[in-house]
């Protein structure tokens, strides 16, 4: 009942449909009566378009009995299962039940492989190659989205081998980021900059930070700036903070590309980086692996075994 | 001679000519989009190129330019010529032909710029979609007061599938267009969330089931007989077959939403209206096909009547294949695979547009009052269209089917076997192959569009007298 708000689009449903399928029944029944031998090589007796003419041939023995399984075929299944309207059919299924049937025999089945490693130390995991190797299975499947089958990212989309951590490289770290996921806001500046200009300025402040070429000027005019907007979440020293997810400015990574024209974009209109709760979606216990995995890549533990 | 003792030609005309030229154009793009599947550089960078963008252009100009064009033509040729009357109004009819002219271009200009509403098949936005409606309505007047002023009591067989075809297709495009525009470029749908999703696809199927199923069934009851000299095959039939298919088809919808947030009734309905759907499909493929008993020989020397025949057989492999995909365990499999694009095209290229270019090469010379150029070049079309349709159906089976075994493949710990670049990468042979097919299909159609020109370069158009009904026998 509960997706109909009311007894009559049960009805609605139930009564076209049943109809609907006698009707076919019966059309088919009063139109396949034996035809008389001398009719058969006779028209019908209109002709249009000068020579368009029908004759009447009977309907096709094999092509009726066709029809009739897939009418009864329907009959049968409409008794099986639901389809008409509120009735829930005689089986009693529903595709959420097969669904649920289908993930509990995947967890009795899968589960016991994988809360094997929750027990275990996130390090002593990332040592243990064919855990590794779940992870990387998992790792394909639900990361490479957006930091790529090689685990190197893409602009806005950390790179997870160089060891560059935007909230902590720590296994606990690792696994709490997978686990409730990230959201990393740098608000707009171009207004509190005093427009276009202030943007450049602080964008050669910010190359002068990691040791790019910059107009000395500007890097005066930017830094003055930095030190009353900035410093709060990149620090007085640029070097960001990972417990707010402010990114490192000394490192010459650029998160979200490196050039002047992208850092002035990421300055003037800022950023939102999502990394999504995985939870829910995965459970603990894969997220432990996933974590492990993940660590491998920048610890090199990986490549030891290759 | 008075106007009323001819037939309209001239809009038949405009319309035959169109359907080849818009064909060509949305086969172009098609192989271009095919192309880019294989070899990804060819999206060049540039937004107004891309695939996303391409696709309903693409599907657009095939379905409704060319499959459209392709349906106003005969279906005015045919409705004049099987009631011995003349098109109700002229005007009207004129109106439809710039209309949905003026309706291609901006559809043509919209959907690469990216405006869409985003739902498929149905993606242009709301003021072309008004435009639509009325250009419909105008169709629907000309057609049905054409069979008002009829001569003959008795409607012809083809006249009720062009008849349902047009009525069912204002439905479905009024009610699934139904939409609040927020500015000139920009609408929401009406309906929210499932419902929105059950009413685009109860739209989305029937636009196979009407437009390109019914529309088409009109024409080849028309110029199958005719251009094989028999009478169709079997009256009653065409009763069963026309009644049954019109009652089933307006379910078959939910089953493009199997497994998804429609409520379970509703998809176990879709599943076996689209299984009782078989046998009313394959009435019109016997009526079709058994139309030729008595002249099979004909097949052997009219590449014409083979284009309609073969393109018949197409129809009844699809319609075959349609009701085996919409059963859930196989469309588990199926579902979201390349698999639906095949099936599609086993219908498209081999229904829809070979019964359409086999209805041209009888209806062109007759509107111009030439022989055709060359019945060589038909031969040439045919061979190349039929390797191109295999090309294509081929190898999108074997993509789609090893696309879903990939994808539901597991390893011994239960995470899944490939990742989904690794499908993607797995079809580049098939979309190559693919590509391949298009191109002979493309190929094809313009040595046709070469045979019409030389059939009427130069001539002057058909004055059609209107003869006297033949007395009943």
């Amino acid at each position: 009942m509960a997706d109909f708000t009311s007894s009559f689009w049960n009805w609605y449903i139930i009564i076209p449909t049943v109809a609907g399928i006698i009707a076919c029944f019966l059309l088919i029944r009063w139109l396949s009566t034996a035809i008389k031998p001398e009719d058969q090589t006779k028209t019908m007796g209109h002709v249009w378009d000068e020579d368009l003419e029908e004759l009447n041939n009977p309907l096709p023995r094999w092509w009726l009995n066709m029809f009739y399984i897939t009418l009864f075929f329907g009959i049968g299944y409409l008794v099986l299962y639901p389809g008409l309207g509120s009735f829930s059919g005689m089986l009693g299924w529903t595709s959420l039940g097969q669904y649920q049937e289908e993930m509990d025999k995947a967890d009795s089945k899968y589960g016991p492989l994988f809360s094997k490693y929750a027990a275990m130390d996130i390090i002593d995991v990332a040592d243990d190659a064919e855990a590794r190797r779940m992870g990387e299975r998992l790792f394909v499947n639900y990361c490479a989205t957006c930091h790529g089958s090689d685990a190197r990212g893409a602009r806005g989309f950390p790179n997870l081998r160089d060891n560059v951590w935007q909230y902590g490289g720590d296994p606990a770290t690792i696994e709490q980021t997978i686990l409730n996921g990230r959201s990393g806001v740098m608000p707009s500046w171009q207004e509190a900059l005093g427009g276009e200009a202030g943007v450049a300025d602080m964008t050669e402040y910010v190359f002068s930070l990691s040791g790019r070429k910059a107009d000395a000027e500007a890097v005066q005019r930017g830094q003055e700036k930095y030190e009353m907007l900035c410093v709060a979440c990149h620090g007085p020293d640029g070097t960001g903070n990972q417990a707010l997810g402010a990114p490192n400015l000394t490192d010459n990574v650029w998160l979200y590309g490196g050039s002047r024209k992208r850092v002035m974009e990421s300055i003037a209109i800022g950023r939102n980086g999502v990394m999504p709760s995985n939870r829910e979606f995965l459970g603990e216990d894969k997220v432990h692996l996933l974590a492990a995995y993940v660590y491998s890549l920048s610890t090199g533990q990986e490549s030891e075994t290759e | 001679m008075t106007d009323q003792q001819t037939y309209n030609y001239k809009v038949v005309r405009q319309f035959s000519i169109m359907t080849i030229v818009w064909g060509i154009v949305g086969m172009l793009v098609g192989v271009l989009i095919a192309a880019q599947l294989a070899w990804p550089v060819l999206n060049f960078d540039i937004p107004w190129l891309t695939f996303g963008r391409l696709r309903p252009l693409h599907t657009n100009a095939v379905i409704f330019a060319f499959g459209g064009s392709a349906l106003f033509a005969t279906s005015y040729y045919v409705v004049q010529r099987t009631c011995h009357a003349r098109l109700f109004s002229d005007g009207l009819a004129a109106f439809t032909f710039w209309g949905w002219q003026v309706i291609i271009v901006a559809a043509a200009i919209t959907l690469p710029l990216g405006i869409t509403t985003s739902k498929e098949y149905a993606e242009l936005e709301w003021p072309i979609d008004i435009l639509i409606a009325l250009v419909w309505v105008a169709y629907a007047v000309v057609f049905f007061g054409t069979i008002i002023k009829r001569k003959i009591p008795h409607i012809y067989v083809a006249n009720w599938f062009f008849g349902a075809f047009i009525i069912t297709v204002a439905i479905l495009h009024i009610f699934n267009s139904a939409a609040v525009p927020i500015s000139l470029f920009k609408s929401y749908s009406a309906y929210a969330g499932v419902q929105d999703a059950m009413v685009q696809w109860w739209y989305g199927h029937n636009a196979v089931g009407f437009f390109l199923t019914a529309g088409f069934l009109g024409m080849m009851y028309y110029f199958v007989p005719k251009q094989a000299g028999r009478p169709v095959y079997s009256y009653r039939l065409s009763v069963v077959h026309f009644w049954a298919l019109i009652f089933t088809y307006i379910w078959a919808g939910p089953h493009h939403l199997h497994y998804t947030a429609l409520p379970d009734w509703a998809q176990s309905l879709g599943m076996i209206m689209s299984l009782i759907l078989l046998a009313p499909s394959w009435g019109g493929m016997i009526n079709g096909i058994m139309t030729l008993s008595g002249a099979w020989e004909k097949l052997r020397t009219d590449p014409v009547l083979r284009l309609l025949i073969v393109s018949i057989s197409f129809y009844g492999m699809s319609t075959f294949e349609g009701p085996m995909m919409s059963i859930k365990t196989v469309n588990a499999l199926s579902h979201y695979t390349d698999w639906t694009i095949g099936h599609v095209h086993s219908g498209a290229l081999g229904w829809v547009a070979l019964i359409s270019m086999g209805s041209l090469y009888y209806l062109i010379p007759r509107l111009f009052d030439r022989e055709l150029y060359s019945l060589k070049l038909v031969e040439v079309h045919f061979w190349t269209a039929a390797i191109g349709i295999v090309l294509y159906i081929a190898s999108m089976w074997v993509a789609g089917i090893m696309q879903g075994l990939m994808w539901r493949a597991t390893n011994a710990d239960g995470t899944l076997t490939y990742s989904f670049v690794e499908s993607v990468q797995a079809m580049h042979p098939y979309y190559i192959v693919r590509f391949l097919g298009g191109a002979f299909f493309l190929f094809g159609a313009l040595v046709m569009a070469w045979n019409i020109w030389k059939t009427i370069a130069g001539a002057k158009p058909a004055v059609g007298s209107i003869p006297a009904p033949a007395a009943a026998h």
